[in-house]
């Protein structure tokens, strides 16, 4: 066992105890960024002034009649911007647009007293604008070519020689739309001017570095003059990795100029048609199948809808891709990505991060072809695990198949699966107008960044002379439960309670140069740091302790307070009876009169990991995360309307660091993937009407999420038991985004119960979401006959491409950045922009300069 | 102004359309917050005074995103901070907190409000005292129709009008029904014995916006008079959305939600009347189950939180295509009664709606009470098509009161909802039930006529062939009920 995974006797970890800010969630205490407005004073407002158009230039912008609205002091705009004017880490986001690229794109900012006169000033601006033909759907982008960034291909084996060996062969196309974050707290920024022209920032955001970092470029300040603090995040799903920067800028630009604290939160409509969301994606495919049913070859394109600037598409594609195999064996496998460039949000992280619109398009694919088959569909997905010493087709090898066998087998017994499926079974004999369906999908989830260089944490833990311990890391608390963890860590690993250690808020100035709390990794990484820097003061104390004691330092064990000798338990102290120790309180101010450093910054980062995003080839994942779920279903065949009636989950956390968390997030993640793939709707105004290219579902009356109705009237979730990770903090495994894509098995389920309207065998295919209507037409399908849009393909013209390529077949990757002006719009911004973005670019030196095909996670 | 806040009279001194929520968390409670700003998420939920049938005080809970903070004016309300503090849990919020019904945080103190609400619901009967459960057992031998009523006899739609987005609601619910009763010595539980606030007549203006509260109809009608432009509010429900997300800032808002000409609750012989200015929950708890056919409508109807807020004038004075009572009020051929200083008049709801949010009341006029005519056609369904099973806008909302005498249909009125610019009957489908068997045969006959009913349209909610579908499936529907009810598989 390593030294990191190692768990000591009676630990804190483990327990199963509530989040660490409970008490202040129930009572209203907890404090978001937007409730310090009435706590500080002389606070302005910003409020945007947003596009009507998907697409125009601005010709005009005259300010003068909202400068005369009473309240408003200032005007942000370009001219403004004594940095470089952009938002982003790929300097195509200006901040302040001379062309606008989305309906709802915001031109320029009004600061006032109130907010109300903000309002007003930003309705008293008058801007021209120039309309320019928009792109809005990706098919729209895919026949007009318009793509951005990398163009990546994911190649194994010989995808045509595999096509040619299997004896059946389909292929198809699906679409799917996004998904809007819609965390409770919508984007804020509080900003303030300390001595000497520093900045504070106070933001809802994911990435503290990050922001501090595009803050500082908009400023042209260095980053140590900008400090950004994130108490706590009202939700964040993915949402706050990238987004909050620009309006961070805008808050701390109206600061530097005003002299005034700058409050910028956006409401809940500025927040859905501003701030980018999940990919949607189009992908077309050619899959072949032995007579068994084993998956023998994939040839697909996948094309995301990246709205209107890179943002995080490139790195999601990439994890898309390398998710499309999720548990299963694909000896050939030919997999082209590529971003179409669109005139809407610029869509970024969400939740899974690629990776489940990768598993949507395998788990389609077999739901579909499952009945064409003539095999049970959950048989089907079993047959195709990987087995031990397979490798994905990356080239990774797929660590502990074993698992996803024993957590599928878990969910069998669990559910009682064989009983409830004859028990459906009859039931649907019995009933014409409603019927049931019963579905199973596994999980199987890369964890860690893609992208090696940000699979790094810092950790800074002061213990003071009283003994309380305060700790700092560089994760931000966006409901995950990741300070209770980080908590149960310092506490386990200096072997003190928890009382005597508090958390304090992240902030850039404890812990520099922070990755964003993404990719599931946060615990990992920043448990990873805090366990080092508690470990250099145990060392240290252990040290004193020695001395007092009269024993060697390498016999100290710190637990319940203690500094022991020997572990007890352990049998080999002289008198187990009388623990020979020395309090924690006594030690430490020992060790303080003894001149001994009582504070430590620890450092981790994520060994064995290596990724070549040129040849998409390496080993970018430290582990695989696995899970397993049933859901059934029944459905109305007068309405299409359905109810979830249980959900048997079991999933893989390694040994669980706080159970009630880790169950929190796998409930919570299955039913946000759940609202994903059968509630949630983003439908964009599609017309060619003045309206082109408006969110239409841009509030919570028509944007729904899942509420009380679409928690599974019976939920159970399951820890898989002896899931010891070797070499991560404390034996345990990331949690946050592989339980949303268990909600797969909703999916499958509702399709089951369609067909079941049918004749038996029929295959269906189900719009997504899979809304009432989508339901409906599924049934009305099913009645009619079942789907024909997938086609079953002769043997010998099996290996013909699936899809026209448009020309960029194997080649594809590599051309990244160029490809973003392919359409010409932006092409001027985005150069002009990059020639003041190259000194800050050095200067940040996160990012290099011109990085080919940058991939980040 | 002033208002009592947990406890403490506070002075309300606030600009014109500044909401509640606004208000509050100026004072420096941030525990409610804005999350939608349009009653749909209920991060924004607090507790009110109000007044109960029997004369005492029921806390209710609201979205106060949707209250103007002025018709706070001699009232009494209570939030998250006022229930209890992290040494001092009140027991709902003890419970969210061990069970792990928060994560982020962030929709808490609105849970814990919809939650108080429920456990401080006088009618809530835990299993074990309740007389004759067994009737409530659903199908799988779940509390309620859905397992949606703990033992504890929480019921869950309480909490219908509050998101989360986090925890997947399971620890909530658990939360939920974990709660006992009200102990002794519970303040909050003692102060429901006595009187809520009486309405003040609040007179507030301000430059930008005037606020005024009728106290009477005769005072409601002379405001009406003095100022043609004036926006009439009761729950504000649908109001407070124009003026939080589209900026609307009428000059003169008169608060007619506590006159008591409208809030009069009436079961005469031949017919009940509804006072316009009782909210849904009201006429839920006044009527008992005295129309089978409301009680249908009552947990589609938006959520709680709403419900609580929103008057049945209201959603008719809307003018809405797709309110969810006019399908119901027009199956039940309902009278509109306006009044006026010329004194009342009543309009049939089916000749009320003449165009697009547009009506016959006239400026002067305002909605007094509804008219449902007895005796009550005993076949009836309320079918809401939605995305979501609750608190969703309907795509298609029809209503159902058909008698049936001896297998024949008598009489049928349908109220149709979300398939023209108003609510409409569907006039060639009831022609087409009428006279008729109630059989299979009649039935797919007139099914097909009800498919062609209405102009539907394609919009984000639903595409007109969806919404034509579901006309033509929903008598279908109704039948199978039917049969099924009376012992008859279909």
């Amino acid at each position: 066992m390593s030294h990191l995974s190692e768990r000591p006797a009676a630990p804190v970890v483990g327990r199963t105890l509530p989040h660490e800010s409970a008490s202040l969630h129930v009572s209203g205490a907890a404090l978001y960024t937007d409730d310090l407005v009435g706590r500080t004073a002389g606070v302005l407002h910003a409020h945007p002034v947003q596009s009507p158009h998907a697409h125009a230039r601005v010709t005009g912008l005259r300010l003068d009649k909202a400068l005369e609205v009473p309240g408003v002091v200032r005007v942000l705009t370009a001219a403004d911007v004594p940095g470089v004017n952009d938002a982003g880490v790929r300097h195509d986001e200006p901040l302040f647009p001379t062309e606008v690229m989305f309906h709802g794109h915001a031109v320029c900012w009004v600061l006032a007293e109130t907010l109300e006169a903000a309002r007003l000033g930003a309705a008293a601006v008058e801007v021209d604008y120039e309309p320019l033909p928009s792109l809005v759907t990706v098919r729209e982008a895919i026949e007009a070519e318009s793509f951005q960034g990398a163009q990546p291909v994911m190649v194994r084996g010989d995808v045509a020689a595999g096509l040619d060996r299997a004896t059946r062969v389909f292929s198809g196309e699906i679409e799917f739309p996004g998904q809007e974050h819609f965390y409770l707290e919508t984007h804020a920024s509080i900003a303030q001017l300390d001595e000497n022209g520093q900045v504070f920032i106070q933001s809802s955001t994911q990435h503290p570095s990050e922001t501090q970092e595009i803050v500082a470029h908009v400023l042209g300040v260095p980053s140590h003059a900008v400090t950004v603090q994130c108490l706590r995040m009202g939700g964040g799903f993915g949402g706050k990795e990238m987004q909050p920067h620009g309006f961070a800028a805008v808050a701390a630009l109206g600061a530097a100029l005003t002299g005034r604290p700058v409050r910028l939160r956006l409401n809940r409509t500025q927040d859905i048609t501003m701030t980018g969301k999940r990919h949607g994606f189009h992908a077309s495919w050619r899959v072949g199948f032995d007579d068994e049913g084993r998956l023998q070859a994939l040839d697909a394109t996948l094309t995301s809808d990246g709205g209107w600037s890179l943002d995080l598409s490139e790195p999601v594609l990439a994890r898309a891709l390398c998710h499309v195999d999720n548990a299963y064996w694909i000896p050939d496998i030919c997999i082209h990505g590529r971003i179409a460039k669109t005139n809407k949000t610029s869509q970024t992280a969400f939740r899974g991060f690629g990776g489940p619109q990768g598993m949507l398009v395998i788990e389609d694919i077999l739901g579909r072809c499952a009945p064409r088959l003539g095999i049970d569909p959950a048989e089907l997905r079993r047959r195709n695990f990987y087995t031990e010493g397979q490798t994905t087709p990356y080239g990774q090898e797929v660590r502990h198949p074993e698992r996803m066998e024993l957590t599928w087998q878990a969910v069998l017994d669990q559910a009682d699966l064989a009983a409830r499926s004859a028990a459906i079974a009859e039931f649907n004999r019995t009933h014409d107008d409603v019927k049931r369906g019963l579905a199973l999908t596994p999980v199987k989830f890369g964890i860690s960044f893609n992208l090696t260089a940000f699979n790094q944490a810092g950790a800074l833990v002061h213990v003071y002379k009283d003994g309380s311990v305060l700790i700092n890391h560089g994760g931000t608390e966006m409901g995950q439960g990741l300070h209770t963890k980080m908590l149960q860590v310092a506490a386990t690993t200096l072997g003190v309670s928890l009382d005597r250690i508090r958390l304090a808020p992240t902030r850039t100035d404890k812990v520099p140069n922070t990755s964003a709390t993404a990719a599931s990794s946060g615990a990992d990484l920043n448990g990873g740091a805090i366990k080092n820097a508690c470990e250099q003061i145990t060392q240290r104390l252990a040290e004193v302790a020695a001395a007092r004691l009269g024993v060697p330092a390498a016999s100290i064990r710190f637990r319940d307070g203690m500094a022991l000798s020997s572990d007890p338990q352990e049998g080999n102290h002289a008198d187990p009876a009388e623990p020979h120790g020395i309090s924690w309180e006594d030690l430490v101010v020992a060790a303080y009169f003894e001149r001994v450093q009582l504070f430590a910054a620890g450092y981790y980062r994520t060994e064995g990991l290596h990724w070549d995003s040129t040849i998409f080839q390496g080993h970018p994942f430290k582990y695989f995360a696995y899970g397993a779920a049933a859901a059934e279903v029944e459905v109305d065949g007068y309405t299409g309307a359905y109810r979830t009636r249980r959900v048997d989950i079991v999933h893989d956390v390694g040994d669980s660091l706080s159970p009630l968390i880790d169950i929190g997030q796998i409930e919570g993640g299955f039913v946000q993937g759940a609202g994903w793939l059968t509630l949630e709707d983003l439908r964009w105004d599609e017309s060619d009407g003045p309206t082109r290219g408006r969110l239409a579902t841009q509030a919570a009356s028509t944007y729904k999420l899942p509420s009380f109705s679409e928690m599974p009237a019976d939920f159970r979730v399951s820890l898989l038991e002896h899931a010891h990770e070797e070499g991560v903090v404390y034996g345990s495994k990331a949690v946050g985004e592989p339980p949303l894509m268990l909600a797969f098995s909703v999916r499958e389920a509702l399709r089951q119960a369609a067909a079941a309207f049918g004749a038996p065998g029929t295959s269906v295919h189900l719009d997504s979401p899979a809304t009432p209507e989508a339901v409906y037409w599924a049934i009305e399908q099913a009645r009619a006959g079942g789907d024909t849009s997938v086609i079953e393909h002769a043997a010998d013209h099996a290996s013909r491409p699936a899809v026209p390529r448009d020309g960029h077949r194997v080649d594809g990757h590599g051309n990244g950045r160029d490809g973003a002006s392919v359409d010409g719009t932006g092409a001027g911004h985005a150069s002009a922009t990059r020639a003041h973005a190259i000194p800050t670019d050095l200067e940040r030196g996160a990012y290099p300069a011109t990085p080919p095909a940058q991939v980040k996670r | 102004m002033t208002a009592t806040v947990n406890g403490q009279a506070q002075r309300l001194d606030v600009p014109a359309h500044t909401t509640a929520l606004d208000w509050l968390r100026g004072q420096g409670l941030t525990g409610a917050k804005e999350g939608c700003a349009e009653g749909e998420c209920g991060a924004c939920s607090v507790l009110v005074a109000r007044p109960d049938p029997a004369g005492g005080t029921r806390w209710t809970a609201i979205n106060a995103c949707l209250v103007p903070a002025a018709a706070l004016d001699g009232q009494e309300v209570l939030t998250s901070e006022g229930l209890g503090t992290p040494d001092a849990f009140h027991p709902v919020q003890y419970e969210m907190a061990v069970r792990g019904g928060s994560q982020c945080g962030y929709c808490t103190p609105g849970f814990v409000c919809s939650m108080a609400a429920e456990y401080y619901r006088p009618g809530r009967v835990t299993a074990a005292d309740r007389a004759g459960g067994d009737a409530e057992l659903g199908e799988d031998g779940e509390l309620g129709e859905d397992g949606e009523l703990g033992e504890n006899g929480f019921d869950l739609h309480a909490l219908s009008g509050n998101l989360c987005r986090c925890t997947g609601y399971r620890p909530i619910r658990d939360a939920a029904y974990a709660l006992g009763l009200p102990e002794e010595g519970d303040d909050l539980a003692r102060r429901r014995t006595e009187p809520a606030p009486a309405p003040v007549s609040t007179r507030y203006a301000t430059e930008t916006g005037s606020y005024a509260r009728a106290t009477s109809l005769r005072e409601a009608i002379d405001l009406l008079a003095e100022h043609r432009d004036a926006v009439l509010v009761a729950g504000s429900t649908d109001w407070a959305v124009e003026v939080n997300l589209r900026g609307a800032r009428p000059p003169f808002v008169v608060g007619i939600d506590r006159v008591p000409e409208l809030r009069e609750l009436r079961i005469d012989a031949d017919h009940i009347e509804l006072g316009a200015a009782l909210s849904l929950s009201e006429i839920e708890e006044g009527l008992a189950g005295r129309v089978p056919l409301l009680d249908q409508l009552f947990p589609q109807f938006a959520s709680r939180l709403i419900r609580n807020a929103a008057t049945i004038g209201g959603n008719l004075g809307t003018g809405s295509p797709i309110g969810d009572t006019p399908p119901v009020l027009l199956a039940l051929e309902s009278g509109v009664v306006l009044a006026s200083a010329q004194g009342d008049r009543e309009v049939p709801l089916s000749e009320y709606f003449t165009g697009y949010r547009e009506s016959v009341r006239r400026p002067d006029e305002l909605i007094r009470a509804v008219r449902i005519p007895l005796p009550l056609s005993p076949v009836t369904a309320f079918h809401k098509i939605a995305k979501r099973r609750f608190d969703d806008i309907s795509s298609v909302a029809v209503g159902f009161a058909l008698r049936v005498e001896d297998g024949i249909v008598t009489t049928a009125r349908i109220g149709l909802g979300g398939v023209a610019a108003t609510p409409i009957r569907a006039t060639r489908t009831e022609a087409a039930l009428e006279g008729r068997p109630f059989s299979r045969e009649q039935v797919r006959a007139a099914a097909e006529v009800m498919r062609s009913e209405g102009t539907p349209m394609d919009d984000h909610r639903a595409s007109a062939a969806y919404r034509s579908a579901m006309l033509g499936t929903a008598l279908l529907r109704l039948h199978a009920e039917h049969l099924n009810r009376e012992g008859n598989p279909a």
